[in-house]
Parts: structure tokens; sequence; C-alpha cells
């Protein structure tokens, strides 16, 4: 039985193959560039129209979101059949098709918790990167504490009348439709919170980007004023929205702790060693001048060599179907300390020149690390800050109690 | 490379878990501590041979299946959790390595059944400063009619002061810190003119300065090819490292779950110490940083079993990543024990002192630091 699996393994990976081969345009197999990622939605822009070809392909066969079940759009792959899809991709080099927040949180979290009706209505255009999600989390008054958002849901009889604010809302002027937290009941706390979904041009509705340090605005306050709501367009139970929303945060931690923020960053920007060897200089064995520089480089490159083991290790015990508890908060909280560390190494190393802003004079992969040190430091603030998710790590997997 | 054991090694693991936390609880080093045995413990070797611990990477043939790198090192974490001072590492690790990776078949024919079966025991007589730094060795070997004649002192060798055998590491060739000229001898701890000074350790494993004064050894005492010694000795010290790097492991996740227990008992202010934010935040980094040093120790075993390129790199970042872990831990244990861990009569003491003799050995973090760096280019 476990050769026919593999024979049948076998025969799918050369028929991925041969497909990819056919449908993957040459533009779609080269590094990706910054200005080419497609989030899609309905205002989505395609810098290079191959990249529309990708997407339409791949959407249609259901790979962007591969392991969903056929009957919403996905690829209905088994978890074998999806390993060996991102093989082959690899093997050629394929570009992601989609960057999207509905196929790395949104869509997990409505495939288990949403009504039937509205996964025929919601998945098949994630999978296809027709509509645009962003997520209604954080309020001014509500970051670390995100239980303790304010809000207002109202159940009107035939509608929902929401009135409040969101901050660090990601893309929320580019995003089509809204994942979003509510307050439907003002006398409990996490008990009081409801999760929905709301399209971004009902009326009320307003983004406005905020310009970050970094210089760059992929962060909004969005405002909502007396937005109405049909009925059907809560997930889960009224004040049960915050189970749906820790479950959600999960795949989130997930998502930013599997990309390690980035890791290399793409586009041309070279290791801190590489840097320091070029701007400090190296003795005549090749190590680099400045030796406690070089020492606290080796010791970041190897906290990332072991992160990125862990990940591995506990993908393969997942996959054996041992026990592996909260292992996003971990993860998520080595994955900011990792990218910060990269960042301050990466500008140390650069010295002053790493320190251009804008215009003439820095090279242009010097000038993007500068941006990039300063996002991230959002790293660990955003998708749960560093002390929450310490506090996540104690209490549910050490069990160490709460103050009395 | 895969991080899950094998139904067998699984099973090697509880075995070894087992026998550590029965028959080599902490008690048992307070023991020997206090009864000046400095480590040596024949009862304690009788029952790792009986248990068949000593032959864990030594096939029943030459060329069989055996539990491999990744099976000791289950053997060596369970030990370095209770603190027990065995021959394993040295013997079981250090020794059959040697043999396998250099020993002529003769050597092996003659060694390796006696190592599985807890007959002999061996010592790496290696180091000759207070750092370890392998090429820097002077003691030489001058050949003789009938083989070499070795002058020269080794410090700290572990099991130096019980072993039966010892490896030592020679100069046949060139100036101390050259690569090529070491050359690798198998001498008997009893032979003439080698003198033993046994060391009283803070960790109460002991040790032993060893001098090496005009012993004969006949040419078939010579591991492997004369002068290229290195080429044996680096790879075994890749293994010792990983070996020490997964008792390390055993020793810090011990000092952890110490710690983590005393936090969910003590009480100060009316509250559980374990309420404060600041001793949860630390006991949380402990345990990210334990996650981590597990995935580093894995990978290194296994890679080694598989004979990778990468073990040296690897070798270099599970001790690296051990030694700063069983550091932190040791002494977090000690502080979060507040008074009652100055005592000598807990134990957070003993994790902390054996924690530094751990970090000593095959390396220190910072050796291995600059040796990462090296491998990859910088």
């Amino acid at each position: 039985m476990a050769d026919t699996a593999v024979d049948e393994l076998d025969t799918f990976r050369a028929e991925t193959r041969a497909w990819l081969e056919e449908n993957c345009p040459p533009s779609m197999r080269t590094p990706m560039k910054d200005d080419e990622i497609v989030w899609g939605g309905r205002r989505g822009t395609f810098k290079n129209p191959d990249s529309k070809v990708w997407l339409d392909r791949m959407g249609e066969k259901g790979w962007t979101a591969p392991q969903w079940p056929k009957k919403y759009g996905g690829g209905g792959l088994t978890r074998e059949q999806d390993r060996v899809l991102q093989e082959e991709m690899r093997r050629i080099r394929a570009r992601p098709p989609l960057f999207s927040f509905g196929l790395w949180m949104f869509g997990p979290a409505l495939l288990e918790f949403g009504n039937e009706e509205q996964k025929m209505r919601f998945i098949p255009d994630i999978v296809k990167g027709k509509i645009r999600w962003c997520q209604g989390y954080s309020e001014p008054g509500a970051g670390s504490d995100l239980a303790g958002l304010q809000t207002r849901c109202e159940d009107k009889g035939d509608h929902y009348l929401i009135n409040g604010q969101k901050v660090w809302t990601s893309y929320a002027d580019k995003a089509d439709w809204i994942f979003c937290l509510v307050r439907t009941d003002t006398s409990v706390k996490h008990e009081g919170i409801s999760f929905i979904l709301f399209d971004m041009t009902s009326p009320g509705v307003e983004a406005r980007p905020i310009l970050l340090i970094s210089g760059e605005s992929p962060f909004c306050e969005t405002f909502f004023t007396d937005v109405k709501v049909p009925k059907d367009q809560l997930v889960g139970k009224v004040n049960g929205g915050w189970e749906i929303a820790k479950r959600l945060l999960q795949f989130e931690r997930s998502s930013i702790s599997a990309g390690g923020f980035g890791g290399t960053g793409g586009s041309g920007i070279l290791g801190p060693e590489e840097y320091a060897k070029q701007h400090i200089g190296t003795d005549s064995e090749g190590r680099i001048l400045d030796g406690d520089l070089r020492g606290r480089i080796a010791d970041h490159k190897m906290y990332a060599k072991a992160f990125n083991l862990t990940v591995q290790r506990q993908a393969e015990q997942a996959k054996a179907g041992q026990a592996v508890s909260h292992t996003a908060s971990i993860l998520k909280y080595g994955a900011a300390k990792m990218n910060q560390d990269r960042h301050e190494l990466l500008i140390e190393a650069l010295g002053t020149e790493g320190l251009g802003w804008e215009g003439e004079g820095f090279d242009s992969s010097a000038k993007k690390v500068t941006r990039q040190w300063l996002r991230s430091k959002g790293n660990s603030i955003e998708g749960g800050t560093s002390e929450i998710n310490l506090n996540v790590i104690s209490k549910r997997v050490l069990g160490l109690k709460d103050h009395q | 490379m895969t991080f899950l054991l094998t139904e067998d090694q699984e099973m090697l693991r509880d075995t070894a878990m087992a026998f550590a936390r029965d028959e080599l609880p902490v008690t048992h080093l307070r023991e020997l501590r206090d009864s000046g045995a400095n480590g040596k413990d024949p009862s304690t070797r009788q029952k790792l041979a009986e248990l068949g611990f000593f032959g864990v990477i030594v096939p029943d043939e030459p060329g069989g299946e055996t539990f491999g790198l990744v099976g000791l090192g289950q053997i060596l974490e369970a030990q370095g959790r209770t603190l027990a001072a065995t021959p394993l590492l040295q013997t079981a690790l250090i020794g059959a390595s040697v043999l396998q990776l250099g020993g002529s078949p003769a050597q092996q024919a003659e060694w390796l059944p006696k190592i599985a079966g807890g007959e002999t025991t061996f010592a790496l007589a290696l180091d000759e400063s207070a750092h370890f730094n392998p090429l820097n060795v002077a003691t030489e070997a001058e050949r003789n009619g009938q083989g070499y004649t070795i002058n020269g002192e080794k410090r700290y060798v572990p099991d130096g002061h019980h072993a039966d055998m010892l490896i030592v590491v020679a100069r046949t060739f060139g100036e101390p810190g050259d690569r090529h000229g070491l050359s690798l001898f198998l001498v008997p701890a009893n032979a003439k003119g080698v003198s033993i000074q046994e060391l009283e350790t803070v960790d109460s494993h002991g040790a032993a300065h060893i001098t090496f004064t005009d012993v004969t050894v006949k040419e078939d005492a010579l591991i492997g090819a004369a002068d290229q010694g290195a080429d044996i000795l680096e790879p075994v010290l890749d293994r010792a490292a990983i070996g020490q790097a997964a008792e390390m492991l055993g020793s810090a996740q011990a000092a952890f779950d110490m710690t983590l227990e005393y936090l969910n008992n003590r009480k100060q202010f009316g509250q559980l110490i374990g309420s404060f934010q600041s001793l949860q935040h630390r006991a949380a980094k402990m345990f990210t940083e334990l996650e981590m040093t597990r995935s580093c120790v894995a990978a290194a075993l296994s890679a080694a079993d598989e004979g990778k390129s990468d073990v040296a790199e690897l070798a270099s970042l599970a001790k690296a990543r051990a030694g700063e872990l069983v550091h932190l831990v040791s002494n977090e244990c000690v502080q979060m024990h507040g008074g009652i861990g100055m005592t000598d009569v807990a134990d957070p003491g003993l994790y902390m002192k054996r924690a530094r003799v751990q970090e000593a050995l095959y390396g220190s973090s910072s050796w291995h630091r600059d040796r990462y760096a090296k491998l990859n280019g910088y």
C-alpha cells in the first residue's frame, strides 16, 4: 500500500512538473522584485503582465491554496502533494503568485469557523486573488490588551450597525473587505466580542494611511461611522468572536515566523558579514578586522541557524503527530529578535553608508537596509508584542500562575 | 537528517532516563563527593556495561546496525540531567570514535569489543594549557628503534584519573600550532613513565594532569598515519563537542525544571514568586533557548551519524549554544532559588559547578563562535 502511495506521488510530481513548465511564464521564474509583488483585489495592479497570467492560472487550479478543499476553489491536495508542489515550484524558482492576508490568516480561520454559505461565498475569491482582505483588530485603546476593544456593533433587527475606530490596519486603504473584531456586549470583556466581515466601500468606512519612521505607510487608521452590515456576515456565534480571533492570531504568528519577517529581504541586500568585509576589511586569513563585531555577527548567524532548525524540527514533529504546544509564540518571539538583530548588525556593518535616506550618493540596496532597519522595530510589536508572547509562553506552556 | 528518533532509539532513551533517575540521581554524585571517590565509581561502570551503554555506537559485527550517535546522545543527555559522573563520553564516544575513524583492523578487533563490554575505559590526553587549543601540542613522540618515546605534559584530562587506556596526542613533526605533525598513540595508563596527578575539581567529577617521561610504546600503538593525526582528531573532537552538548542540554533541562518547580511553589508577599512577570519572562526566554538548543543538538547528532559535510559547522553550533544555555540556566537557577540556591544542601550550585566544566571542555562558546565564523568564510 505504501508503494502505491509512493507511485501516485511520483505520478503527481511528473504531472505537476509538466504543468508548471507549460504554465509558469519565464519572467515568473526570476527573483521577485518588490514592486512586482501581487496582492490581488478589485483594484489590484500588475506591473508585469506575466504576473496576472501566473495568478490566473494558479488560481484556476486552486494552487494558491493547495490544501484547501476543492469545492471552495482550493487545490484539494494532500499534505504530501502540497510538499511536492512546493518542491517543484522551488525547482524552477517560481514566484509565489499571490501575497494575501486572506490566504495566510482569514481563510484558514473561516474554513474552521464559518458556515457553509460563508465559505462558498468568500473562499473562492481569496483563492483567485479577486478580493483583498484586511484585518481590523487593534484599536487606539486596545493594543496588547486586544480584548479591551471598543468598536460597537449594535443589532438593529435586520442589520448590524458599527461605530468605532481601528488602527494599524495593514493596507486598509488598498483592501476590498475587512475581517473585524467588534463589541456586541459591553458588560463583559472577552465574551462580548464578535467576528464580522464587511465591504470597505460600505458607506461610513474611511481609511487614512499612517506615515511610519521608515517613511512608508503600510498601515492605516480606519474609522467606522454608522456602517450597516448584513446579519449573515457575522462569523460564528454572536459574542463568540474571541475564540476565532485567537485562532487567527496563531495563523498570523505562524505566517510571520515562517517567513522570518522576510529573511534575506531579497533584492540585492547582503548579509552583515559581507558588508563588514566590504566596509571594514579582513585580515590575511579572511577574518573581519573588527573582532567584536565579527563575534556578534557569528552569534546572530548561529541564532538564525538554531531558529531555522527549530522551525524544521517542529514541522517534522507536527507531521509525525507529536504534540507541539504553543510553538507559534516561541517562534514569533524568536523571529522578531532575529530580524531586529540582523538589521542592527547590517546598519552597524554598513557604517555611514547605511545612514542614507534618499537621493544620490548612497548605494540603493544600502538605502533599502536603512528603511528595513526602521521597519524591523515593529516586529516585536505587531502580531502580539514580544512581551505578550513571553506571557503566553510562561502561562500556557510553562504553567506559571497569574498574580492573585 | 531527521529530528525524530527511531522506535529503538526511543526505547534506549526511556531506559537511559529511567536509569539516570533511579540509579544515578544527584544524591549519588553527592555521595561520591562526600566519600572522596572523586568521580571514580566502579559499581556504576559495571551497571553501564550490563546495560550495553558502552557499545551504543559499536556494531556487534563490522558494518552492523547500531543506535548511532543519536542513540548515544540520548544517554548523555539523560546523565546530564542528574550530573552523573560516568566514563561514557570518554570511552563510548571518544575512545570508540578514535578507533572507528582511525584504528587499524587489528586495533579495532582488539579494542572495540573491550569498549563495548565495558572492560576497558579510555581517556583522551590532549590539552596542554588551560584553554582548548587542539593544535597547540608540544608533547613529543620521538622515533626509537621499535616504536616511539613520548615526553610531555597534559593538563585537565577528563577521566584521566581512572581510565585504563590513554589516547595521547603527541607531536612527531613541526611546532606547537602546526596542523601537520600530530600523531595519536594508545598508551596504557599504568605504563612505565606515566605519572598521573589526580585533581579534585569543582564539579566533583575529578580529572588528572598527566606527565609522560620517556614513555616507550611499540609501533602498533600509533593510531592511523604518523603526522596525520589531525585528520582523525578533528572529526573526533566534533563528535566530542556534540556529545558534550547533548549532556549539557540534559543539565540545562533539569536545572530549568527545578527552577520552574520552585517558581510554582515558593511564596513571597503572599504570592507564588512564579506569578511575578519579571521572573515569568526570564523563564519564558530560557524555555525558548532550550527549545532552540534542542534542535541544534538533534541536528548535529543526526548529521554526524549520516556523515554529512556540515558536521563541523553543526558541532560548533551545538556546543556554542549549549554552552550559553547551560551558563544562563545554571546562573538563573541559583538566582531564582534565592538564599537557598547559595547553600550546599540545595542542588542549583552543583549544576552551576558542573556547567562551567562542561562549557570549557572541547571548546568554549567563544572558541566555537570563532570557528563557526571561519567555516562560513568571515
